[in-house]
């Protein structure tokens, strides 16, 4: 680094020899500490056929990950060094490309939406794709959902798949216990949900942030772990069967009172899964709709504010646990709404569903979109679950590519990959600051 | 009352592989005030690091048990420290001045990379190692119940004395544990009168990662077997204890890590085991609420 500034002024700059050997040496030593991290966990892998543990080495393995490091750091030091500065991973866009690129802008997510409008119409004969859709669109939800509570009030929540569960538990529950419909549900689900997020947020919110998530993660837990034990209530790991939804009180079914009969169409089993496509594709707009809608109101700035400075909020004379609170139980509701959803289309749950993981993963959704930008979850979702199953046999990738995506964007773009949040409020219309300057203040 | 003493000594044993990685989780804090998250996991990559060493040194034909698991502990140690070194380097040096949750997310980032790293290139089955440290003492015995003190129980216990005394004379008596004390009270102004924070920064992961293998060493040997995921939940009651003792607070670490794991072994003695993570959990959530300083703690004041 130093060198690469020194040479900027200095008329004696370094000769690209120096470079060269600079890189060969930082190449060298990453290769090294790479070795000796990768020798025993890539070198070799543990097998177990039959009796104890013996192991195979793979030393190619461990050669092309060590040459990679050593290349990569190569290149990345050689890059520093040079002047083309193609490394410092600030990408600055010309100024002629800015207007063009905000005018795609505004017009991708309109675009994104009638998109998934027609997705249905187009793809109607393929199923695969349908149930991919719903897929995506479920984690478009939980996205925005958790969105609120970090994106927008700024508390980092590792348990949010709790609520998930517990919307999907009440669905599934009060449909076996009292046989109540999915609509009557549905309303019900979300509204535990929020009374959970109340309830374990009451406690904890008076927390610091990095405590707070912690906590947080802890509740998650809990709640997995009483599911899981808790057999005469909720099954336990046998899970609990959730009905199949009905088109308002008109089922799926071949039967003369089915859908298909009443509106005097074909059966096809694809009826259902259109109608679980719009349904969550409406409940995911809801909570966009609802979102956008609360931004503008005094919660919604306090949230907002909130996340900037706690210290001067509370100076202000908001109060910061209403404001956490409400927050808290809002993402808690549509993950409520988005786990009826889940149970209906699965039509049986399991605690398996609701580990940790899947909370990492909605959180990795909201942070590589840009925390607080609802079309970049969207894009996040669409990108990260989507295009993972279209590249099936890198599915055991998934999570790594999730976690090392979290580190990078974090280190080089902490404000996420589409980091285009409308301010709400402008000083003066019309002339807003750039936003790379508002991103700073944000900062 | 012999039940109860066998196990107060598995409560001890369990609780000080818990002290030593809480170490790790509380001096991060006290320096840089984040929470290593990643912390459980290098644990775990610790204990398939010493089991990965241990049949490799079988298998090139050390046969004397003690010598290979001194062997195991040092290499352990060595390869652990460069994940420890390395994690902070990519993962958090870059952050030091970002906004207040980056860091956090991204050692959860780290965290999941590490599950996932060690899970796709070792396979996600558990992997398990005949007992190779056994016999032990039979301490009391009446009714036919009789209490047992297995050498391996004693082996933990000692070793972890040991490394807590080490490590404390470390931060009391040398100039590194000078610097880190200076950094911990303020790391401005430490680097302003020459300390070098970054290094200081560094080594104290390097530290807390030895200490967190030796753990994962004393944790293949006493369950027996290890799998990807063990990192997550020892993690979580290590950060428990860190934070139950007062975080920020050496002896707090060791103190937290006893009680979380006395706590745990009599609640699977007496109440239903299956609820023994619910247990140690609700106990992090009842402590950050009604004692959010810890036993040994300081109280946090937030400056704006």
């Amino acid at each position: 680094m130093t060198v690469a500034e020194h040479s900027h002024i200095s008329t004696a700059a370094p000769t690209l020899g120096d470079n060269l050997l600079a890189a060969l040496k930082s190449a060298a030593i990453a290769a090294l500490i790479a070795f000796g991290m990768f020798a025993l966990l890539l070198g070799f892998r543990t097998e177990q056929a039959a009796g104890p543990l013996t192991l195979e080495p793979r030393p190619l393995l461990l050669a092309v990950t060590v040459t990679i490091v050593f290349v990569g750091r190569f290149l990345l030091v050689l890059a520093w060094s040079s002047k083309l500065d193609v490394a410092r991973f600030t990408p600055s866009i010309p100024e002629s490309v800015k207007p063009v690129l905000a005018r795609i802008g505004e017009w991708i997510g309109p675009a994104l939406l009638g998109f998934a409008f027609i997705v249905p119409v187009v793809f109607y004969d393929n199923r695969y794709l349908l149930d991919l859709g719903i897929m995506v669109l479920t984690y478009v939800m939980l996205g925005w959902g958790l969105n609120i509570v970090v994106g927008l009030a700024g508390l980092l929540d590792l348990g949010y798949v709790a609520f998930y569960a517990v919307g999907a538990y009440s669905y599934a529950l009060l449909a076996e216990y009292f046989g109540w419909s999915f609509w009557l549900c549905l309303p019900v689900a979300g509204i535990l949900a929020a009374f959970w997020g109340i309830l374990l947020g009451f406690p904890v919110l008076r927390l610091r942030g990095d405590y707070l998530a912690i906590v947080t993660l802890a509740f998650g837990e809990i709640i997995r772990i009483v599911l899981l034990n808790w057999q005469s209530f909720t099954g336990g790991p046998n899970g609990v069967n959730a009905p199949r939804p009905s088109f308002f009180g008109i089922p799926f079914s071949a039967g003369d009172d089915g859908f298909a009969a009443t509106f005097g169409l074909e059966f096809s089993s694809t009826h259902r899964v259109v109608f679980l496509f719009y349904l969550i594709l409406a409940l995911a707009l809801i909570t966009n709709w609802v979102t956008i809608r609360l931004r503008r109101l005094p919660v919604g700035r306090a949230w907002e504010a909130m996340r900037e400075d706690e210290i001067a909020c509370r100076s202000l004379g908001i109060n910061t646990t209403n404001t956490k609170l409400t927050a808290f139980a809002i993402g808690a509701m549509f993950g409520g709404f988005a786990g009826a959803f889940f149970a209906t289309r699965q039509g049986f749950i399991s605690p398996e569903s609701f580990v940790f993981m899947e909370s990492a993963m909605i959180l990795a959704i909201v942070v590589l979109g840009g925390m607080g930008s609802q079309i970049g979850v969207a894009i996040a979702a669409l990108v990260m679950i989507g295009g993972f199953e279209l590249f099936r046999e890198f599915a055991q990738f998934r999570m790594l590519i999730f976690g090392a995506a979290m580190v990078a964007i974090m280190v080089w773009r902490p404000r996420g990959l589409i980091a285009t949040r409308v301010p709400s409020l402008f000083l003066r219309p019309g002339k807003s600051a750039t936003s790379d300057v508002r991103a700073e203040a944000r900062l | 009352m012999e039940y109860f003493v066998q196990q107060l000594i598995n409560g001890i044993t369990l609780g000080s592989i818990y002290g030593l990685i809480a170490i790790g989780y509380t001096m991060v804090y006290g320096i840089i005030g984040m929470i290593n998250f990643a912390h459980g996991d290098v644990f775990m990559v610790g204990a398939f690091l010493a089991l990965i060493a241990f049949l490799a040194l079988v298998a090139m034909g050390l046969t004397a048990i003690p010598l290979a698991l001194f062997l195991v502990l040092l290499i352990a140690m060595a390869l652990t420290s460069l994940y420890g070194w390395t994690v902070e380097r990519l993962a958090y040096r870059p952050l030091r001045g970002s906004f207040r949750l980056a860091p956090l997310i991204s050692a959860i980032g780290m965290s999941i990379v590490l599950q996932n790293y060690v899970q796709i290139s070792q396979g996600a089955l558990v992997k398990p190692l005949p007992p190779l440290v056994t016999g032990g003492y039979t301490l009391l015995e009446r009714d036919g119940f009789a209490v047992q003190l297995s050498n391996i129980q004693i082996i933990i216990v000692v070793t972890t004395l040991i490394l807590m005394t080490a490590f404390s004379l470390l931060i009391a008596r040398t100039q590194l544990g000078r610097h880190m004390r200076a950094c911990e009270q303020d790391l401005r102004m430490a680097a302003l009168i020459g300390v070098n924070t970054d290094r200081t920064i560094s080594l104290t992961f390097v530290i807390g990662a030895a200490l967190a293998s030796v753990a994962g060493l004393m944790y293949l040997l006493y369950y027996g077997v290890i799998d990807f995921f063990i990192g997550f939940v020892a993690g979580v009651k290590a950060f428990t204890a860190a934070v139950l003792g007062g975080i920020g607070s050496l002896p707090g670490a060791m103190l937290g890590g006893l009680l979380i794991g006395l706590i745990e072994t009599f609640w699977s003695a007496y109440f239903p085991a299956e609820y023994k993570d619910v247990a140690a959990f609700s106990i992090l959530v009842l402590v950050l609420i009604f004692l959010p300083s810890g036993i040994l703690g300081r109280p946090e004041v937030e400056k704006v």
